[in-house]
């Protein structure tokens, strides 16, 4: 997918709704996950890391606790690297703690498929055995292809398959914007 | 800042030498080194990128690591492999041209052949013959790619650039493939390469390839930030290319005392085997300044690189046309 083809429809979150979204999910977390002690965030490259850091800092915030943060690249477990094209540049899973006995909440951007939420999870295993994998993401668009849901969800946005949702972040993008972008033609 | 790669594939399907690479290549293969390096630590050294793909390890010359190496990042990456070790006992021995056996074991439709031989080219042979890549895992005096790589890679590591690094190769110039494959590499990436050794052992027009090249070791050594010794090789000494291992070492050898003309933060390679004694000295070898070690372990992320983005972003073999 290039992006330069993609025509931009419509922007349908800006700072201010994300940033209450993140908070409100990291309030649910509190609510929800029992043991807070043992707790880790572990984002999947490019823009799981992100929320991760800011679900991190936010449940931080409120119980007073710092919590470790984690990339994961997936690259290496994708079902389709034979036919992905251009061929994905391989970066670092950089995990500085042991996984262990943890929860771990995994984050991303979008759900969609739940391809890439497959290949994460045997990407976590592979490092350690936590006692539980949660997964938070950004946006919802739907259209599964297997069977995983999501724990914490900032929104549910139904799509259409010819459309993209284009999460950004300040990190990674410089604003913290979500699009819904369309491939033209269509 | 996130680094930008102009670049996130290799142009050919092979990797037959340093020679044709771009420095775009070049920097993808060491990037994407550096990101497979953390597996060595895992509790569990095994990713399936290259599950159901097949590689077959075919080594005419003897070698242990190198094919250990080759093994070993292939079984990280989940890929299948077969070793075909030398011509003792297999349809070499029997007779079989380098083709017919190239051909045979191009209908068990390998994706990938990581071929040594003796004899310059015949990874490119086979490269123009098989639908599957090919990695040069050296070929006599040529090429060694893989070497070279995870050579710049344990530079990269110390240094974190190569651009006007003041690096000096020592020893059997003229029958090193080692030799040739770094002085392609680092004069690509702008290091200040110097090679050095007996003339017998400095092949004619060496500076054609970007390198200076003097017989006065101490003068080489001079402020060097890397050194890289390469094997003598004994078996040659028969052919009185060098008087004796005592003269090479006194004029050659890497002893604590040449040492001290290099830079202070000059670190010390040798691809292996070592000849302790003969072209360096144990002291120098087990000192800090080595990073002998280093390269044994970043040799197996470099052939996890290379194996990873020749197979990756390609059809299987099946799929291949006309295949």
């Amino acid at each position: 997918m290039t992006e330069a083809l993609l025509l931009k429809k419509a922007k349908i979150l800006d700072a201010e709704r994300i940033g209450r979204m993140i908070d409100r999910m990291a309030h649910e977390i509190a609510e929800r996950q029992k043991d807070l002690a043992g707790l880790a965030f572990v984002g999947i490259r490019t823009r799981g890391v992100p929320l991760a850091t800011r679900l991190a800092d936010r449940l931080s915030d409120l119980v007073a606790t710092p919590f470790p943060v984690g990339t994961l690249d997936i690259t290496l477990y994708r079902d389709d690297l034979s036919t992905v094209a251009p061929q994905p540049l391989l970066k670092k899973t950089e995990i500085e703690f042991d996984l262990n006995e943890r929860a771990v909440i995994l984050c991303d951007d979008v759900l969609y498929t739940g391809r890439t939420i497959r290949a994460a999870l045997d990407g976590v295993i592979d490092l350690g055995r936590p006692r539980a994998i949660r997964l938070a993401v950004l946006i919802d668009r739907g259209h599964r292809e297997f069977p995983i849901e999501a724990n914490y969800v900032g929104k549910s946005v139904p799509t259409a398959q010819r459309e993209v949702i284009k999460v950004m972040f300040r990190e990674t993008d410089g604003a913290d914007e979500v699009w819904i972008l369309e491939r033209p033609g269509s | 800042m996130p680094v930008r790669h102009s670049i996130t594939a290799l142009r050919s399907k092979d990797l037959l030498g340093i020679e044709h690479l771009e420095p775009a290549e070049i920097e993808l293969l060491l990037h994407t080194a550096e990101s497979m390096r953390p597996i060595a630590d895992r509790p569990i050294k095994k990713v399936p990128a290259l599950r159901g793909r097949m590689v077959i390890n075919l080594f005419f010359e003897p070698s242990t690591r190198t094919r250990f190496s080759f093994e070993t990042a292939e079984k990280w990456l989940s890929a299948d492999s077969l070793n075909f070790g030398g011509s003792r006992g297999t349809s070499v021995e029997k007779g079989e041209t380098l083709l017919d056996t190239a051909r045979t074991l191009q209908a068990m439709s390998p994706d990938l052949i990581v071929v040594r031989h003796s004899s310059p080219g015949v990874p490119h042979l086979l490269a123009r013959h098989l639908h599957a890549g090919v990695i040069n895992a050296g070929d006599g005096a040529h090429e060694h790619p893989t070497q070279a790589l995870l050579d710049a890679l344990t530079i990269r590591q110390r240094f974190g650039r190569f651009m006007g690094l003041k690096v000096v190769i020592a020893g059997d110039i003229a029958h090193s493939r080692v030799a040739r494959s770094n002085v392609f590499l680092l004069t690509k990436m702008g290091a200040e390469v110097t090679v050095c050794g007996p003339p017998t052992l400095i092949p004619p027009r060496v500076e054609e390839l970007g390198a200076r090249a003097t017989t006065d070791f101490d003068r080489a050594i001079d402020g060097a930030e890397v050194i890289m010794m390469l094997r003598m090789q004994l078996e040659r000494q028969s052919r009185s290319l060098f008087p004796s291992t005592r003269e090479y070492y006194a004029r050659y050898g890497l002893t604590i005392a040449r040492m001290e003309r290099a830079s202070p933060a000059a670190i010390v390679m040798h691809p292996g085997p070592m000849n302790r004694g003969v072209e360096i000295a144990s002291e120098v070898a087990d000192s800090p300044r080595s990073v002998i070690l280093d390269q044994v372990a970043n040799g197996v992320a470099v052939r996890m690189a290379v194996l990873y983005l020749l197979l990756a972003g390609r059809p299987w073999e099946g799929e291949r046309e006309g295949a």
